[in-house]
């Protein structure tokens, strides 16, 4: 191998590396803040992606329904409870907020599918979309069950990725997509091509890092967000509720999962059943960091990136399997830091 | 005004009731102490005031009926906990502590969280020396503060606080009682449970002695302090078996 | 157990002469799925694990008998020890890596390994690539060949029947309790002198085996086998089938296959037929089943189905007079029991025990009592192997036990209660007490699911009996533990402890959440004790319960020792007094 291929595939796995990372900074925040290790976080990274390619090809993205559906069970489960304890005076508020957004977004996409709208709107809406579900999402899937067990949760996780990859290929079809890159450009350094869109997605993964160290080192609800995953008592006497800041850490995660989504499409082609593979490489990446640290969560997503380019590389048929089996030495390098029983098994 | 009053309290883990049928009430402005052997149901009581435990019976706060209201909406009104394991943020800046304890503020809209985070580093300076330390660093003493400055942030108008002096040396529990009675001086009524019955006393107006999950005895804290049976009480001198 | 058995065998042999000929083939998936999902409710309803990694072993056993019998010529028999060699190796080492770790990793472990196995067997040369292996020949036994739809039925449901009778046969003995006490009870399972981590191996390689087997059948029934069989969804399916049945009955496994299986055949036909699209909606509705099962209905639906049957949906023993098992010499009363010397434990910059010293001697009640948070509990701790010392020594019957794994220290005598009682909820009293005897068998899973353990078995139960005869709660022996008041668990816990026949006894606050009368029975039995020569060293909070009844008291107080001697003496200590009733005022 030469040093140019080697740059290639180190740039390439660098750039998969970033979006493992980007998605593995969620789960650890997503398990920190509420126990779910949320494996069905591919889901939105395909959806997003798929999302965005329907845009630009001129067809409405079938998975508004999708949002309406989660929506309307959302509201009726709410306004179920209010009537059931007699809190009538929140129903109105309560359908604003899981109605409202839901469908002026769904209106918006209806309107803008066919007018070839610019590649960053049909970008935003695409992220939109995916965003208004995890709220959704963490309503009606994982709250009545929020003091569960993690074994719990994570089953949960599990049937929810099932159900989104039902409904990924009733909407998306089997056929995979991939668009064209949003920067199409590259710059030679040297004997080296560096591709804009590597750039792009790097510095989207720098900047989400920097607006994360602020948004959790700077303002009360990340604050409030990291109180929750410290002590969940603690946060309750203070009165922050845990399944706010659940639905808040699901906002957060579907969000990164969105932008991720219609950046991965243009590098890679995204299928409806993509999902599962790019989720699990970032609980690779994120239990690199015994899923609580955030700095070693990214360094293990790019070691992830980079090991899967070069497994490309040399042995393409078996990538998957070699990416997968890095699990191996991540977990007995666990293993052997742990003292056996430290926590029992809470399960 | 009566600030709180719990009617006919229960609370069971399984089937034995660790509390069982107790009457407490809270005038507005009052200091009222919980005292009595470990293990006869304070903190539980305490847990049961704040919805962290489901209880039977009813609980009013200024005459509401606290049944349907969660954990985090009775801080939002002011019934705030300051818990016998403290249960601060310990990856968090003491500054970060604070501040959150005003969350439920922030949420209403109130934005003037700094002054009231001056004014408990005014209340406690060692607080403000520490500030930028996780909470984690802190003594136990500073800990103690920490969760009593965060617990003041939510501008609360009924503190329960559970053992303030434990593990504390003799000079800070002094403290921790001054501040306590500065509290009731600016309008909040206190709860508090205590092992260190004698300290709990002399500040309180009135006491409930609590005994295998009942009120075993109750009056003005000045009648309490010097009663032997109390005494008796702790050290066990009462029944045989 | 048996009610239903006996109702379903008949069943089972009239089946393929009623059944249409499709729903023949149905029910031998039926069958090949219930031998995986058995091993699944064993795993994860009796021990708390999830493994989401079972089809790659079946996919093991399938792929093994495919390529040695079709390459190499090789007898199914052999190809099916070989398959079970490398399930064991792989389960082996899956385990050894995450199970010393919470709960999450196991079952990601296994998505990764179900991964890789996929991605290694489409692609591995002489594995047939994505269309698999075709051809595989039938097997034979004793000169026939066993193939046809109606020969594999009985076949599969045979193996069914056996996995059945031997995992329930595993349930109901020695290490059964021990499974059944996995999950979040491990530090009690400890403390009780079981191996957790090797309990869950062991059953972990089990569910595995039965998977390889399931495989076997499959290829030999199929005559090929393709990776896409094997995959994580399948593997995910079975773990639905698992849920959907519901994790706490064996039968759970089979009315989960029986229901997904039928009901998704029904699923891929009816709704494409419906809605004239072509989609996986089968794995929608499933998605959102057992979503809803794990909101409303955790219990699956084996306990309803169960139900019409009248079976108990736990284990009733009579206990018949057995042999007694062999019990220890007590030590003369005035042999040093414990000795403790200058014990220290730091948690961070905090001293929790702070040099403490003390002894025990031998037939002696002594109370460990002080405010809270005086390092009591730690103690406790210290001397049971739970926390490791800081520094100093702790000794029992002249020898250092300090730093001694909890498991050594009660096969040395020492047994211990908690403060908040760890009863198995769903294990019966008898169930829970027979544990405490765990260390005074040695019985394994093979023994076990052969039935060859009866003779130990019937002295480990007539010991819980004893035991709970002693404490006064014989008639709740069948009663689960749960159901118990909390007065009656703390007797539960004590009779626990004394079925390891321990020559020391460590009450963590017996008497706490007892009534009046439940005291005066406790205090009782604690006198009876001390008579039989037991050592008794409690903690305790009612101070009219201690003071009565010990002999010696000894007061801590921030880690530190205040106060030493009679209860007498110690309730007129003005430093007690202090450190009980505090004060601001020099």
């Amino acid at each position: 191998m030469d040093f140019q291929i080697f740059f290639f595939l180190l740039e390439d796995g660098i750039a998969n590396g970033a979006i493992y990372a980007l998605l593995a900074v969620t789960m650890v925040l997503v398990f920190t803040t509420t126990r779910i290790l949320f494996v069905a976080q591919g889901e939105f990274v395909t959806f997003s992606a798929l999302t965005f390619a329907s845009l630009q090809i001129g067809l409405v993205p079938q998975i508004i329904w999708l949002l309406g559906l989660l929506a309307v069970i959302a509201a009726a489960i709410e306004i179920y409870r209010a009537v059931s304890d007699k809190d009538f005076k929140s129903i109105p508020g309560t359908v604003g907020l899981y109605l409202v957004a839901p469908f002026a977004v769904i209106a918006l996409t209806i309107w803008i599918a066919p007018l070839g709208a610019p590649m960053l709107v049909q970008a935003a809406v695409s992220v939109a979309i995916v965003t208004l579900l995890g709220p959704l999402v963490y309503r009606i899937a994982f709250q009545p069950v929020s003091s569960g067990s993690v074994r719990l949760l994570f089953v949960i996780a599990i049937a929810l990725h099932f159900v989104f990859q039902g409904f990924g290929l009733l909407f998306f079809g089997a056929e995979g997509f991939r668009v064209d890159p949003m920067i199409d450009a590259s710059f030679e350094v040297g004997s080296l091509i560096i591709k804009a869109q590597a750039i792009l997605i790097v510095g989207t993964l720098a900047l989400f890092t920097a607006l994360l160290y602020v948004f959790f080192g700077y303002t009360i609800p990340g604050k409030a967000l990291r109180a929750t995953a410290v002590n969940r008592v603690g946060a309750r006497i203070v009165g922050i509720k845990p399944d706010l800041a659940g639905k808040l850490a699901f906002l957060l995660t579907a969000f990164i999962g969105g932008v991720s989504g219609v950046l991965i499409v243009s590098s890679t082609t995204i299928y409806y059943d993509s999902g599962l593979l790019i989720g699990l490489k970032s609980v690779l990446g994120a239990i690199s960091g015994g899923m609580v640290s955030y700095p070693a969560a990214i360094i293990g997503s790019i070691g992830v990136g980079i090991l899967e380019g070069f497994g490309a590389f040399w042995a393409s048929a078996f990538t998957e399997a070699i990416v997968f089996s890095a699990f191996i030495p991540v977990l007995l390098w666990l293993s052997l830091r742990s003292t056996p029983n430290e926590e029992g098994h809470e399960l | 005004m009566i600030a709180l009053e719990a009617k006919d309290l229960k609370v069971g883990y399984g089937k034995a009731d660790v509390l069982d049928g107790v009457n407490v009430k809270v005038d507005e402005g009052a200091i009222v102490s919980l005292v009595g052997p470990n293990g006869a149901g304070k903190t539980t009581l305490l847990l049961a005031l704040t919805g962290l435990l489901p209880a039977r019976g009813t609980v009013s706060y200024f005459g509401e009926p606290m049944a349907n209201v969660s954990v985090e909406d009775r801080v939002a009104r002011g019934l705030c906990l300051v818990p016998e394991r403290r249960e601060l943020f310990g990856d968090l800046s003491v500054s970060d502590n604070l501040e959150l304890g005003g969350f439920s503020r922030w949420m209403r809209g109130e934005r003037q969280l700094r002054e009231s985070l001056e004014e408990v580093f005014e209340r406690f300076p060692r607080l403000r020396e520490r500030q930028d330390k996780d909470a984690s660093t802190l003594s136990g003493g500073e800990r103690q503060m920490l969760a009593l400055g965060r617990a003041l942030m939510a501008a609360p108008r009924l503190l329960l606080l559970d053992e303030p002096s434990l593990g504390l040396a003799p000079l800070i529990v002094r403290e921790i009682f001054h501040i306590i009675s500065r509290l009731r001086d600016n309008g909040v009524s206190l709860l508090v449970v205590e092992q260190n019955a004698r300290a709990a006393l002399e500040v309180s107006d009135y006491a409930y002695v609590l005994e295998n999950g009942r009120v075993s005895m109750e009056g003005a804290a000045s009648d309490l302090i010097d009663n032997p049976r109390v005494i008796d009480t702790y050290l066990g001198r009462r029944q045989a078996y | 157990m048996r009610n239903p058995l006996l109702f379903a065998l008949p069943i089972i042999a009239v089946a393929p002469w009623l059944l249409p000929p499709f729903y023949v083939t149905l029910a031998n998936y039926v069958a090949l799925a219930s031998i995986v999902v058995l091993g699944l409710i064993l795993l994860g309803g009796a021990g708390g694990l999830m493994s989401f990694g079972q089809a790659a072993f079946v996919g093991i056993g399938a792929y093994a008998t495919g390529y040695l019998t079709l390459n190499y010529g090789a007898s199914p028999w052999l190809a099916l020890l070989v398959g079970l060699a490398v399930t064991a190796a792989m389960a082996l080492l899956l385990g050894v890596l995450t199970l010393r770790l919470t709960g999450h990793y196991l079952p990601i472990g296994t998505l990764a390994w179900g991964i890789s196995f996929y991605y290694v067997f489409a692609n591995l040369p002489g594995f047939g690539g994505h269309d698999g292996l075709s051809g595989i020949p039938a097997i034979s036994a004793f000169g026939y060949d066993l193939d046809g739809k109606t020969t594999f039925f009985y076949l599969n449901w045979v193996v069914v029947v056996l996995a059945m009778v031997s995992i329930s046969n595993i349930l109901d003995s020695r290490i059964g309790r021990a499974i059944r006490s996995g999950g979040r009870a491990t530090p009690m399972a400890e403390a009780m002198g079981v191996n957790t981590t090797g309990v869950g191996l062991t059953i972990f390689i089990f569910s595995a085996l039965l998977a390889c087997l399931s495989g076997w059948l499959y290829a030999h029934f199929l005559h090929f086998v393709n990776p896409t069989a094997f995959n994580l969804t399948i593997s995910i399916e079975y773990f639905f089938m698992a849920v959907i049945g519901g994790l706490s009955s064996i039968w759970g496994a089979i009315i989960g296959a029986a229901f997904y299986i039928v009901s998704k055949q029904w699923l891929q036909t009816l709704i494409p037929a419906l809605t004239g699209r072509v989609g996986h909606f089968d794995v929608i509705i499933f998605g959102f089943v057992v979503m809803f099962m794990l909101h409303y209905a955790r219990q699956g639906l084996a306990p309803s189905i169960l139900g019409l049957f009248g079976k108990r949906a736990h284990f009733h023993h009579s206990v018949a007079e057995a042999e007694r098992l062999p019990q220890r010499e007590r030590a003369e009363p005035v042999t040093e029991m414990l000795k403790i010397e200058n014990a220290r434990k730091n948690f961070g910059g905090l001293a929790a025990v702070d040099d403490i010293s003390f002894n025990v001697k031998a037939g002696e009640i002594v109370a460990l009592i002080g405010p809270n948070g005086a390092g009591k509990t730690t103690m406790f701790n210290l001397i049971t192997g739970v926390l490791p010392m800081t520094s100093g020594v702790v000794s029992f019957r002249g020898k250092r036990i300090d730093n001694m794994h909890s498991r050594e220290v009660l096969r040395l005598g020492i047994a211990r209660t908690f403060q908040h009682t760890l009863l198995r909820p769903h294990l019966t009293v008898l169930e829970n007490v027979a544990l405490g005897a765990h260390t005074r068998g040695s019985t394994g899973l093979i023994k076990a699911a052969l039935r060859l353990d009866r003779r130990e078995e019937a002295q480990l139960l007539y010991e819980a009996k004893v035991q709970l005869e002693r404490v006064g709660l014989a008639h709740h022996s069948n009663t689960l533990a749960d159901s118990l008041p909390l007065g009656q668990q703390r007797l539960v816990e004590i009779a626990r402890a004394l079925a390891s026949d321990p020559h020391l006894l460590l009450l963590d606050e017996p008497a706490a959440g007892l009534r009046y009368e439940e005291k005066v029975v406790l205090a009782k039995l604690c006198r009876e004790l001390r008579a039989e020569g037991v050592t008794l060293l409690l903690v305790e909070h009612d101070m009219e319960f201690v003071m009565n009844l010990v002999d010696r008291v000894v007061v801590m107080d921030f880690g530190v020792k205040i106060a030493e001697g009679t209860p007498e003496a110690v309730q007129a200590d003005p430093a007690v007094i202090e450190a009980y009733l505090g004060g601001v005022n020099e």
